[in-house]
């Protein structure tokens, strides 16, 4: 292969692969075609982790040992100094920092998300309330709002506010609600709830919120650990919001510094880059292995009726 | 409504409101955060965009003139960068969503068999959907298809002499490509969780009717499974229009080589907070806004001729 496409022998592969998992193949006996399936989707799994692998493996490695070869295995190059050195960041502001930073900020996201979007989502699926279906109307499009439509009128906002690098333009707009998909699982989790729960509560003279409180929120735990999960992973990934709103150092979350560090290490310290790297993935992995079977039935019910 | 009869001795009730108006209440009550937000967080910025995109703001409100059309006459007559920005998210959207589905339809249906090991699996290939946008993979990126990448690591034991992709204009913008292809697993999830809904009893009666498997595919799968491809579709498209994180960081903020990735929300960033011009980049914000939406509207009209709802068959 001498395509300039570094695309072309990878896909070449796995769509070979995709051939032998379907059709084309029922002259076949069916432990055949199963082991067929097993190979093309391990040759894919392989090739889908393998950066990551990579990224591990060179962040353990002395750096001159990393641009070497493409294997796996560290062995005599094995070092741990890349976190150590990776770890002080930019000298005076180290990623203890950036990690504090983005666990606040995180951690107040999702539990903004939570409380706000459980409120609507309530609202909406339980309550009547004049303009209910406009309202609801409204909500769904903000679902498939580009976020670049609202940037520059929100960061004027912000600055007028004086919250430029705050933490506030970044948690303040989760207590509103306004990440709509998670108000849309709610409602479709609460829509599901039997009517006849919250009629016996109402006879005994609970109020709306003695019923959401007791009823639907212990109720609705799949829907509180699949925002919580999915607030958590995009808030900590999110990069355009911070990177507008933040400006000293002492506030970037670790994306920012992980940016910071890339420019500031240009070409010299790949080691510590990688470790870095690696380490700013953690938490995402750690919560989703975590939370893996709620994320997907997550996921799913969003797609289906 | 005559006011309520059920009076329980647990609430006193200061006003003699009937229920419906109420609940009315209460619903409004529980709606205030989202309320509060959709219009000074969602809202009003929208509307605000549309206003500012008429002036020449700059940051400062005393010297901001309104210009009209100005904006949007530049952008279509003498931004060079404005079309090779559109050409580019173009070509990135409409080259990486088709092969993403592509993808995650395959390795859906092929995971679908009933085959052990499911789990591990499923794993492997939804983690990166969920890391894809992150800097770090970006970071990552960056070294994999670098001159002394991985990828020429690998094509070194077979002989083969690379050159850096991310460098070249001819093939930046296939590796950012690849990192969506990469990300499959979200969308696959959704299918797979759609394959477990069709009916065996279907694929047993075409099988009974001496249907072969790829037209078991076609007249069964295909279309039970097209409302999702819809809804992956448009969910996919709109998320490509908004990349930015894999560009900025890959590009060094640039968009280069030669412009080879410079996509619009990129350019929509340089405009707006390197160049200040925020009138101009909120007139750029509702390009993108109406370019969205109109495809998106485009999506559902065509869903009339390719997607089954099953109530029609």
């Amino acid at each position: 292969m001498s395509a300039p496409s570094p695309t072309r022998p990878r896909m070449a592969e796995a769509i070979s692969d995709r051939s032998t998992g379907k059709s084309g193949l029922s002259h076949l006996p069916d432990n055949v075609r199963t082991m067929l399936a097993h190979t093309g989707l391990l040759a894919t799994s392989f090739i889908m982790i393998y950066p990551l692998l990579w990224l591990m493996a060179s962040a353990l490695r002395v750096p001159e040992a990393i641009f070497v070869s493409p294997g796996l295995w560290p062995g005599e190059h094995f070092t741990l100094e890349n976190f150590t050195h990776g770890w002080e960041g930019l000298g005076f502001v180290s990623f203890s920092t950036f990690f504090i930073n983005s666990f606040v900020i995180t951690g107040l996201s999702v539990v903004g998300n939570i409380f706000s979007c459980a409120l609507a989502g309530y609202a909406f699926a339980r309550l009547r309330f004049p303009f209910r279906r406009t309202l609801f109307a409204l909500m769904m499009c903000t679902i498939m709002l580009p976020l670049h439509a609202l940037l520059i009128p929100q960061y004027i906002l912000f600055s007028t506010l004086g919250w430029l690098d705050t933490f506030l333009p970044l948690v303040v707009p989760k207590f509103l609600a306004t990440e709509a998909f998670f108000v849309f699982l709610f409602v479709q989790f609460f829509r599901a709830i039997p009517r006849e729960l919250s009629e016996a509560a109402r006879l005994d003279g609970c109020g709306h919120l003695q019923i959401f409180l007791r009823i639907f929120v212990p109720l609705s735990l799949p829907a509180i650990a699949t925002t919580a999960a999915f607030s958590f992973i995009w808030t900590w990934n999110d990069f355009l919001q911070p990177l507008i709103y933040l400006n000293s150092p002492q506030n970037y979350t670790v994306p920012i510094g992980l940016s910071l560090f890339l420019d500031s290490t240009a070409e010299s310290n790949f080691g510590a880059l990688f470790a870095m790297s690696l380490l700013s993935l953690l938490p995402v992995i750690g919560f989703f292995l975590s939370f893996q079977r709620l994320l997907v039935a997550g996921i799913a019910t969003t797609g289906l009726k | 409504m005559p006011r309520s009869t059920t009076k329980s001795p647990s609430r006193v009730r200061f006003l003699p409101l009937s229920s419906r108006a109420r609940e009315g209440i209460a619903g409004y009550l529980f709606l205030l955060p989202w309320l509060i937000g959709f219009i000074c967080i969602t809202l009003g910025p929208i509307l605000a965009s549309l206003a500012l995109s008429f002036t020449n703001f700059s940051g400062s409100f005393a010297r901001a003139d309104w210009v009209g059309f100005d904006n949007y006459v530049r952008m279509f007559t003498a931004d060079r960068a404005f079309w090779g920005s559109l050409k580019v998210t173009s070509q990135y959207v409409f080259i990486s969503v088709p092969i993403l589905l592509i993808f995650a339809l395959a390795v859906a249906i092929t995971l679908n068999r009933g085959l052990s090991m499911l789990g591990i699996y499923r794993t492997i290939f939804y983690l990166p959907s969920l890391i894809g946008t992150s800097v770090a993979i970006a970071v990552l990126w960056r070294y994999v298809f670098g001159e002394h990448g991985l990828i020429n690591h690998v094509l070194d034991v077979f002989g083969i002499e690379g050159f850096s992709y991310i460098g070249d204009p001819r093939t930046a913008l296939g590796t950012i490509i690849v990192l969506n292809v990469w990300t499959f697993g979200a969308p696959m999830v959704i299918f797979l969780a759609g394959l477990r809904q069709i009916p065996t009893e279907l694929y047993e009666a075409a099988t009974i009717d001496g249907a072969r498997s790829w037209q078991r595919f076609w007249h069964i799968t295909l279309p039970s499974l097209s409302p999702l491809v819809l809804f992956n579709g448009v969910l996919s498209m709109i998320g490509g229009f908004q990349a930015f994180t894999q560009v900025y960081v890959v590009s060094d903020g640039t968009g280069g080589p030669a412009g080879s990735t410079l996509f619009y929300t990129l350019l929509l960033y340089q405009r707006a907070f390197t160049q200040l011009q925020l009138g101009y980049a909120s007139a750029m914000a509702w390009v993108l806004l109406i370019l969205i939406a109109a495809i998106t509207v485009l999506f559902f009209l065509s869903a009339r001729y390719w997607v089954h709802y099953g109530d029609e068959q």
